[in-house]
This record gives C-alpha cells, sequence and structure tokens, in this order.
C-alpha cells in the first residue's frame, strides 16, 4: 500500500464543517454549553456532605439539671438539633419510624444522683441505622461530645494533669467542607458526561444522512476524520473546563492551589480519551439514539460511581477496583482535586497524566479502527 | 490507449449472498457507460468496489491504471463519486458544501476560486452561495452534489443512480451536464434504473442478480431482440392484459402508457389471433403497429430467455 500522509488541509477541512454544523445544531449548543454549567449549579448546591443540625428527640427521664446541662451540650455543639422532647418511652419508635428524628437520646432517672455519686451513670442513644453511614458518624460525634461534658463536671474546670491527647489538624481543606471536594470532582464528572454525548452523535449522524458515504469516497484519511471531528469539541471541551473552574472558584469558593497550565494539559488528555471513546461508541453503533444512550451509561454510571467522586476507591473490593483503572474520570478527578486543592505538580501527578495518555491513544485507536470497519461493511 | 476501466471476474458476496457475480468489461477514455438493472441487481455494489469503497471478494478491477483492491486510498484522489442518497451536508451552506470538498480533495488558492465558480455556474446557483443546502429543491441538490464530486476534475467520474427522484427537466438538464464532463473528456460510469436514461449512454451494461446479462451500444442491445413486437389500443389496457394471459403464440404482455405491448413468438405468434382474442373478449382492437423494442423491452426479453423473471 502507498504511504499515505496526514493532510492538515483536509483535517482542518472536516474540523471547519463540525464546528459549523455545531453552531446550527441548537441540542448541541445546548448540550456544550449549558449542560456543563446547569449540572454545576444544581449539583453544587445540592450535594453536600457535611453534617450538622441533624434532628434528634430527648427522653429526659431524669429532669434535673445536670440532664439539661447533657443535652445543651449536645445542641451547642451545632451537630444536632433537638425538635421533639418525648413523654414516654413509647413514643421513641414513633418518631424515629416517622423518619422525623434520626436519633433519640435517652437519659434514664437517677442519672445526676449516679453522676454525684461518682457512679457510672450510662445514657443511652437510640440511633436510626437505615443511614449507615450517617449513624455512625452520629455515634462518634454524641460520644465525643459526652465524654468531653462528663470529664468538664468531674474535673470542675480543674485541669486534668499529663493525658495523651491528639491534636488533629487537617490539611488541604481545613474546614473540611465537603463542597471544596465535590467541586473539583465534580468538574471532572460533567465534562465524562459532556465529551461522549457530544461526540456520540457526531458519526452516527453522517451514517443516518448518507454523507459518510461521501466523505469516505475523498482522499480523507480516517484519522483525518477521527481528528478534524475532535478538534472543534476538544475546544467546547477546554471552554467548559475553564468556566466551570471559575465558577467554581468564585460562585463556591473551592482554593486553587495549583498550575492553571497544568491542568489545562492535564485536560487536553483527559478530553482526549473522553472525545475518542464518544468517536467510537459512534462509529461502532452507527445509530444516533442507541450511541447516546450507550456513552451516557457507559461514561455517566462510571464517572459518577467507580472515579472516587463519591466512594473512595481504596474501599471498593478488588474486582470493582480494577475496573475503576480503565474509568478516565478516576484519573482526572485525581488530577482537578490534587491541583484545586493540594497545589500539586507533575512530579505528583504524572502517573495519572500517563494513565490518560494510554486512555487518550486506546480511544483514539478503537474510534479510527471502528471508523474503518464500518466503511467496508 | 488502454482502459479507463478494466474489470475481470469481479465478484462480491456478503455472507452466502453473491451480490456481483464474476462481472467482466472494460470501458474506454471519455465514454458514458451505464449500468443498466432493476434494485438489487448488483449496479451500487460494483460501482462501490471501482471506487475502492467496498473490497471485491474475488477477481480483479483497475480503474485509472490503478487496482482497486490495493490503491483505493490513491484512487479516491483522481475519481468523483456521487453516491445512491444525496449526500451533500444539508445544514452546510452552498458554498460551504463546495469549500469543504475542495479542502478534502486539496483544491486551494486561485484553482479553488476557479473551480468554485464553475461549480455554481454549472448548478445555476450563483448568488445563492449563503443558501442552505436543505432548502434547495432536489434538482439544484444533485447539480451541486455533481459540482462537489468533480471539483478536483478527476478523470473518471462514479454516479449512482444521480437522477433517482429527479423530475424529468431536472434529469434532462443533468444528462446535459454528463454531457459536457463527457466531451471534456471525463470517463463517466453511471447507473440507472430508468431505461430512457440508459438510452443517453453510448454503452451499456444490462445487469440481473449480479450478472451481466448484456453489454453494447443501446442500438445493438435493440437488436438482440428478434421477437416482433406490437402496440396495441384498446378502451381499457389493464384488463386486455388479463385477457391475453393464455392466447397462444404471446410471450409477454405489458402496460406502456395508455397501450399495451405484445411481444410475439416468432414463429407461432400471429397479430391476427391477438386481435381476434381481444375481440372476443370483449376489447375490440381500436389500432395495432409493430413498433421498435425499447431498452426494457429487451432487457425482458433477455431476462425470459434465462428462464428467469425480472423482479424489483
Amino acid at each position: 500500500m502507498r504511504a499515505h500522509a496526514l493532510d492538515l488541509g483536509r483535517l482542518l477541512a472536516v474540523a471547519r464543517k463540525e464546528a459549523l454544523q455545531l453552531r446550527r445544531d441548537p441540542r448541541s449548543l445546548a448540550l456544550a454549553f449549558l449542560l456543563p454549567l446547569g449540572l454545576l449549579l444544581f449539583f453544587g448546591y445540592a450535594i453536600n456532605w457535611d453534617l450538622k443540625d441533624l434532628p434528634i428527640a430527648v427522653r429526659d427521664e431524669d429532669g434535673t439539671k445536670a440532664s439539661r446541662e447533657l443535652v445543651d451540650a449536645l445542641e451547642g455543639s451545632g451537630f444536632f438539633r433537638v425538635v421533639d422532647r418525648l413523654e414516654s418511652r413509647a413514643g421513641i419508635d414513633d418518631v424515629l419510624r416517622h423518619g422525623r428524628v434520626r436519633a433519640v437520646l435517652l437519659v434514664p432517672r437517677g442519672f445526676s444522683r449516679d453522676l454525684a455519686a461518682g457512679r457510672r451513670a450510662p445514657v443511652q442513644l437510640l440511633l436510626d441505622g437505615s443511614d449507615a453511614n450517617t449513624a455512625i458518624i452520629m455515634m462518634n460525634y454524641a460520644d465525643a461530645i459526652v465524654a468531653r461534658w462528663s470529664q468538664q463536671v468531674v474535673l470542675r474546670g480543674r485541669e486534668l494533669p499529663g493525658l495523651a491527647t491528639a491534636v488533629p489538624r487537617v490539611w488541604y481543606n481545613p474546614t473540611l467542607a465537603s463542597r471544596n471536594m465535590i467541586v473539583p470532582g465534580l468538574i471532572a464528572v460533567i465534562m465524562s458526561i459532556i465529551a461522549a454525548m457530544l461526540t456520540a452523535l457526531t458519526i452516527a449522524r453522517e451514517w443516518e444522512r448518507g454523507t459518510m458515504e461521501q466523505l469516505a469516497a475523498t482522499p480523507v484519511h480516517r484519522l483525518e476524520v477521527v481528528f478534524g471531528k475532535l478538534l472543534p469539541y476538544v475546544a467546547i471541551g477546554c471552554f467548559d473546563v475553564f468556566t466551570t473552574t471559575v465558577i467554581g472558584i468564585t460562585l463556591f469558593a473551592v482554593p486553587f492551589r495549583g498550575s492553571v497550565l497544568l491542568l489545562a494539559a492535564m485536560t487536553l488528555l483527559f478530553l482526549l480519551g473522553a472525545l475518542g471513546l464518544g468517536i467510537f461508541i459512534s462509529a461502532a453503533l452507527k445509530s444516533q439514539v442507541l450511541a447516546t444512550q450507550v456513552a451516557l451509561v457507559a461514561t455517566y454510571l462510571p464517572a459518577l460511581l467507580l472515579s472516587g467522586f463519591i466512594f473512595d476507591v481504596g474501599g471498593m473490593p478488588a474486582v470493582l477496583q480494577a475496573i475503576s483503572r480503565i474509568v478516565p474520570a478516576r484519573y482526572y478527578i485525581a488530577v482537578t482535586r490534587g491541583i484545586f486543592l493540594k497545589g500539586v505538580g507533575i512530579h505528583v501527578l504524572w502517573v495519572q497524566g500517563l494513565s490518560m495518555i494510554i486512555f487518550a491513544a486506546v480511544g483514539i485507536g478503537a474510534a479510527t479502527a471502528a471508523f474503518r470497519k464500518r466503511i467496508a461493511a | 490507449m488502454s482502459a479507463a476501466v478494466a474489470v475481470r471476474d469481479l465478484t462480491r458476496r456478503f455472507g452466502s449472498f453473491t451480490a456481483v457475480d464474476r462481472v467482466s468489461f472494460e470501458v474506454a477514455t471519455g465514454e458514458i457507460f451505464g449500468f443498466l438493472g432493476p434494485n438489487g441487481a448488483g449496479k451500487t455494489t460494483t460501482l462501490k468496489m471501482l471506487t475502492g469503497l467496498l473490497p471485491p471478494t474475488a477477481g480483479t478491477a483497475t480503474v485509472a491504471g490503478l487496482d482497486v483492491a490495493r490503491d483505493a486510498v490513491a484512487l479516491r484522489a483522481r475519481i468523483g463519486y456521487m453516491s445512491q442518497r444525496f449526500s451533500l451536508y444539508g445544514d452546510l451552506t452552498v458554498g460551504e458544501n463546495l469549500e469543504l470538498f475542495a479542502g478534502l480533495y486539496g483544491v486551494q488558492g486561485e484553482r479553488l476560486a476557479h473551480r468554485r465558480g464553475w461549480a455554481l455556474q454549472m448548478a445555476g446557483l450563483q448568488g445563492q452561495e449563503d443558501r442552505m443546502t436543505a432548502d434547495l429543491p432536489l434538482g439544484w441538490k444533485q447539480r451541486l452534489a455533481l459540482g462537489c464530486a468533480v471539483l478536483h476534475e478527476p478523470k473518471l467520474l462514479f454516479l449512482d443512480e444521480p437522477t433517482s427522484g429527479v423530475d424529468p427537466m431536472a434529469r434532462r438538464a443533468f444528462w446535459d451536464l454528463i454531457y459536457e464532463l463527457a466531451a471534456e473528456g471525463t470517463t463517466v460510469l453511471v447507473s440507472t434504473h430508468y431505461m430512457e436514461e440508459a438510452e443517453y449512454c453510448h454503452r451499456l451494461l444490462l445487469m440481473h442478480r449480479g450478472r451481466i446479462i448484456a453489454q453494447g451500444q443501446p442500438a445493438a442491445l435493440r437488436a438482440l431482440m428478434t421477437e416482433p413486437i406490437y402496440a396495441l389500443r384498446t378502451d381499457h389496457a389493464p384488463r386486455a392484459v388479463e385477457a391475453l394471459q393464455h392466447t397462444e403464440g404471446v410471450l409477454e404482455t405489458a402496460l406502456f402508457g395508455r397501450d399495451l405491448h405484445v411481444v410475439l413468438d416468432p414463429e407461432h405468434g400471429d397479430p391476427e389471433r391477438v386481435t381476434a382474442a381481444l375481440q372476443a373478449a370483449g376489447h375490440p382492437v381500436r389500432a395495432i403497429e409493430r413498433v421498435e423494442p425499447s431498452l426494457e423491452d429487451v432487457f425482458v426479453a433477455l431476462v425470459r430467455r434465462e428462464g428467469g423473471v425480472v423482479s424489483g
């Protein structure tokens, strides 16, 4: 076979055509420019993993100054809010069952007497375990608050001599605001979805309209078609990452500590892979409707569930951890969080960079291969 | 001078279905060469193999001196191709479509300006560069598609049913363009299922179920038909067809406009018997005359000789 060099003129002709078509397609424009903003605002405001003002009920059978002080200590922490004071133990089941409160504090009769006599004075915390994560966190919070309160009561203002204490200091996200973690991750999730959705249409549309055959009859090389089609979407993707980053910093006050240049370079790598995946799906399936659906399932679910965005990958079963290695969003999330929050550079993120280079090569290679197969059929 | 296209035993199978079956022919430079046959005859598959879009299962084809299987990529730069469906971008303007194909064919600079102007004039679309292609009438779209396919002035042009769905006037105008291109030395290979279009070709290939059933000039093909054909006029031609179903010596009856064409057996056929049979069935014959066979008659006769029936 005669050597056939890639020709920039042909590549640009395809890119220009694609950009013109994109500009005239309101559906793609909305997908490209409005959806990322909508998703960022929606998730940015809706997702909040910080726990505070958790509604609890109190059944105080002791009814003394000490028992009231304990309840005040819980409420004063800011984590709990007493919304109900129960008349009898019979009501406990009812409030938990209806979900009006997440927990019930039961202070038994004789609490203050036992405390004063220096005996063990247990209080009971009944938790709604149907949301296990929240229940565990509430248990730990309540445990700590009650322990601190009882220490104060027993010591009555005196200092405790020589006890080892851990003094925690949180780096990178000192206030432990979940939003700081969500927004950079969200940019990665959004871009995964957008990238594959946008390109999923592009080749399938040409098959459905019969233009692909005409294109195939010209001297254009299939790599020129794939790259020509990628180009406008890469530009849109970069624009989207830029705007969502700016909104994250300004509106959601997320810190940005790393290098803009590094983020741009990594974004480019990620987009090439994610867009390549969309083109591959489009070339392989030939139908716009089918390609859109498959692209959504193939990108949205893994980006949401297997990327470390919500669930820590390290805590997953080995099989899911293995699958997560082929989810490009996983690497890009590590990049965005690393650059936004930790300000780390290429000496830390080169692993992610390399992974995304491999993914981009595989994605574009698969797209090009699928494209050739269809022409022959 | 060597042939522009040389095809030998070209075959294409899709699974167990043979779409094109050991087809051989040659096309001379500057010729308008037609492929005639019903849908499914293998015309499109043949053209796709000749343009390098589809690899042949067996056999060889040389186009412009290049082997279609080995040099498909180089081949595409030297030929123009217009696919069966209208296939320009409807959401691009006339000018943008021309520029896209100019870019794909590497036509640029002064040559682009010249060819662009030529294509617009040829398609009758001067001053309408900014019109959205989807809004053009089909006849204009087809001429624009032709313009895009020959922007790079290819020596060979492949047209796959270029005028299907276009009204007769626009079809005629399209053929004038084909003649112009051929006069300038372009070799044109065109498929059609319109019999009257086939008459415009210098030479024809009659295809049926993947095979060539005859090839030659239209006049020569008509001469292949030795059975006499009579055109009859009756008051109700469709019922007359039924009446002649079992008349001895009648090989074929077909409606031809308001008339009836009857093909007779050269030995046992007798126009008198046909007239009598129709009279008896209550369809008196108003006029009867012997006519020259059309290409359609030839096609049907050739298929009948092979013991087949025309389908599609």
